[in-house]
């Protein structure tokens, strides 16, 4: 599904090397984590693979199904399938989250060669995902994200997944801000989306997240690098030793 | 005091080519206005308050030509019930116009108000104009009141079931045309006036309005259309006691518009509210001037103010909030922003407070800035291509300024002409 080779990358504006060769790569149905202390490049991975501006790759590739990620706008990658859950949900006035989702699935759709969703089918749609997720009709009506608590917008970004049926997901630190119960909602709303087709790559600072959702390979980054992976009770012995243990055997 | 040579040589060629109706009961107050205009002199663009906007094609004896800009768009507010009042190049068309008759409103046309003895209106004309003139002169308010050619009065008495709907259609591309229209909102009344169309090549007009203690006044207005037509509106607004008035302008297209808006908050616990959303295109050139004035304890003032401009377009903003001694417990409220598309366009900002009363809260602000990158981002990483994201994201710069907007039905239709505009643009 997505597969990164040697992943170098300088931050634009100023001469400082984020990623040191990232290699990973998620296979369908697979959720991997990424778990590091800070700085180590965890968020800048997530925002180079879905295509923000500010950075620039200076070595290998990242492909998803065999396509160039790095070359696609961030549109492109959209439709392609790749999906970013944002660590802090942009708040956008004026623009009602019904809107802003039935332009997003409909732009996907063109930009795919597949016919536009009728409007009756999408609100149908939407209801129906939305119930699951405990998000009122009232919070569809509102502007995007707009007076969303914290919960509010992490659910609202889960909803959007939910919508776009991205092929492959990348959840940016979902867990900050989030209390134990609205942890737990969200990530019931992650796992109701795993299946066979669809690849997870979790970008947390905690394990508790990943009591919840349960990844099948946990990799531990640190300076721009994946200094070490493991399965799930890799995120255990981070959560009882802190990084300093591993870090330590890498050195 | 005598006028400078150039002054006095541009208001009397102005003068010259004009004629003041003849008029009956309006008669004084058009005659009182002419001397104000021959003792301000037209504006020039070294006054203080029309450095950023030339005056010369607002003042030049003949209007520019304006061609009719011909589409298939349905007319802002075609599908709400209402009152029309229908005027055509600045003439009332009785023909396109509804009934004037509606429970709780008394309409007139200006020309038969001035034939009628003792009517409500005859005190009112030429009155809040004249009071607007200190302490910034506004010649071309002056100018229409003593030559207004047609207009109406509308009497809030009661809570009319529909808006009144005033619609200016724009048919000869000379037109040059002033409108003076006279509103008075009693004591517990409460109405909604409606304002399109691009009106003349040159559009001159001039609202004053009076709303009484607990009166209630909405005004949405569109001007849009016609690129090249010119406007200088002026409203002339005094609040009561406990009264509202909320005012909302959207604009897009016309080469040159002036709104200035001076309001008087003159009985306490009164609320004034005047927003702007604009969105302008190469010569595109839009100014709101606005003037309020507190002068009673407990009121609040906001204004709100927006603009969208690409392609070399400018906007103007001057707005000031005059705080008397004694308006005590003022809230006053102003932000004035531009969302600069490109960098050939320009926003000229002159926001002032004067304060003499010294228990009040007064803010204001005023930016410049591009499209705001996070929510790009946000928005194109759900697959929304940039020049959508980049319609949207304008919509979200509008936002706070059509949601001056209190009827939800109204604020729809505005952002939804809006999105179309933008659609359009997009093309």
């Amino acid at each position: 599904m997505l597969k990164i080779k040697d992943l170098h990358v300088d931050l634009e504006e100023e001469t400082k090397t984020i990623l040191k060769g990232v290699d990973l790569e998620v296979e369908a149905g697979k959720v991997h984590a990424i778990m590091g202390p800070n700085g180590s490049g965890k968020s800048t991975l997530s925002y180079v693979l879905s295509g923000r501006d500010g950075y620039e790759v200076t070595k290998g590739s990242a492909t998803l199904e065999g396509d160039d990620l790095l070359e696609m706008e961030p549109e492109e990658r959209a439709a392609a399938g790749l999906f970013l859950a944002f660590q802090y949900p942009v708040e956008i006035p004026g623009v009602g989250n019904m809107t802003f989702l039935r332009t997003a699935v409909n732009a996907q759709r063109k930009a795919r060669g597949e016919d536009e969703m009728s409007a009756a089918d999408f609100l149908k749609m939407v209801r129906a995902r939305a119930k699951d997720l405990k998000i009122d009709a009232d919070m569809l009506k509102r502007p995007v994200n707009v007076g969303f608590s914290g919960g509010e917008k992490k659910r609202n970004e889960i909803l959007q997944m939910a919508v776009l049926e991205p092929k492959m997901c990348i959840l940016d630190e979902t867990d900050s801000g989030l209390d134990v119960d609205a942890m737990k909602l969200v990530a019931e709303g992650v796992n109701a989306l795993r299946n066979e087709g669809r690849g997870f790559l979790v970008i947390t600072h905690y394990q508790r997240l990943l009591d919840h959702i349960k990844p099948d390979v946990v990799h531990i980054m640190a300076e721009g690098r994946i200094v070490k992976s493991g399965g799930p009770e890799l995120a255990l012995e981070v959560e009882n030793n802190g990084y300093a243990d591993i870090l330590a055997e890498m050195a | 005091m005598a006028l400078d040579d150039r002054r006095q040589s541009v208001t009397d060629e102005r003068l010259s080519a004009m004629v003041v109706p003849d008029v009956g009961c309006t008669a004084e107050a058009r005659q009182a206005a002419l001397g104000r205009v021959r003792s301000l002199g037209l504006p020039q663009g070294r006054d203080e308050y029309w450095k950023f906007t030339r005056p010369d094609t607002l003042v030049q004896p003949d209007a520019p030509a304006a061609s009719i800009f011909k589409d298939d768009e349905t007319p802002v507010f075609d599908s709400f019930d209402r009152l029309k009042i229908v005027f055509v190049d600045g003439v009332f068309a009785p023909d396109l116009s509804d009934d004037l008759s509606l429970e709780g409103v008394e309409i007139d046309r200006l020309e038969d108000v001035c034939c009628t003895d003792d009517h409500w209106a005859e005190e009112l004309y030429g009155t809040l104009e004249a009071a607007g003139q200190t302490p910034v002169a506004r010649p071309l308010a002056a100018l229409n009141t003593a030559y207004a050619g047609d207009g109406v009065t509308i009497r809030v008495t009661g809570k009319p079931s529909k808006p009144i709907s005033l619609i200016y259609t724009h048919e000869a591309e000379d037109s040059d045309v002033f409108l003076h229209h006279v509103i008075r909102v009693e004591s517990g009344a409460e109405a909604t006036i409606l304002e399109n169309g691009p009106a003349a090549a040159r559009f001159n007009k001039c609202m004053e309005i009076d709303i009484a203690d607990t009166g209630i006044l909405h005004h949405i207005r569109a001007q849009g259309r016609d690129h090249q037509r010119r406007a200088v509106t002026h409203m002339f607004a005094r609040l009561g006691r406990e009264s509202v008035f909320k005012s909302f302008t959207l604009t897009a297209n016309g080469v040159l518009t002036r709104n200035e808006c001076v309001i008087e908050l003159t009985g306490d616990d009164a609320l004034a509210h005047v927003a702007g959303a604009c969105v302008g295109d190469g010569d595109f050139h839009h100014d709101d001037t606005v003037f309020v004035t507190h002068d009673a304890v407990n009121c609040e003032s906001r204004q709100v103010f927006k603009k969208v401009l690409r392609n070399g377009a400018t906007g103007v903003f001057q707005g000031k909030i005059l705080v008397k001694e004694g308006a005590q417990k003022t809230d006053g409220y102003q932000i004035s922003q531009s969302l600069l598309l490109d960098d050939d366009s320009q926003f000229l900002a002159k926001p002032e407070l004067e304060i003499y009363a010294d228990d009040v809260v007064c803010s204001h602000g005023s930016t410049s800035g591009a499209i705001d990158e996070d929510g790009m981002f946000y928005l194109r990483a759900r697959g929304v291509p940039k020049p959508i994201a980049t319609d949207l994201l304008t919509l979200a710069f509008l936002a706070e300024a059509v949601e001056e907007i209190e009827n939800e039905d109204l604020r729809d239709e505005i952002n939804t002409r809006l999105q179309s505009w933008l659609e359009r643009r997009r093309g």
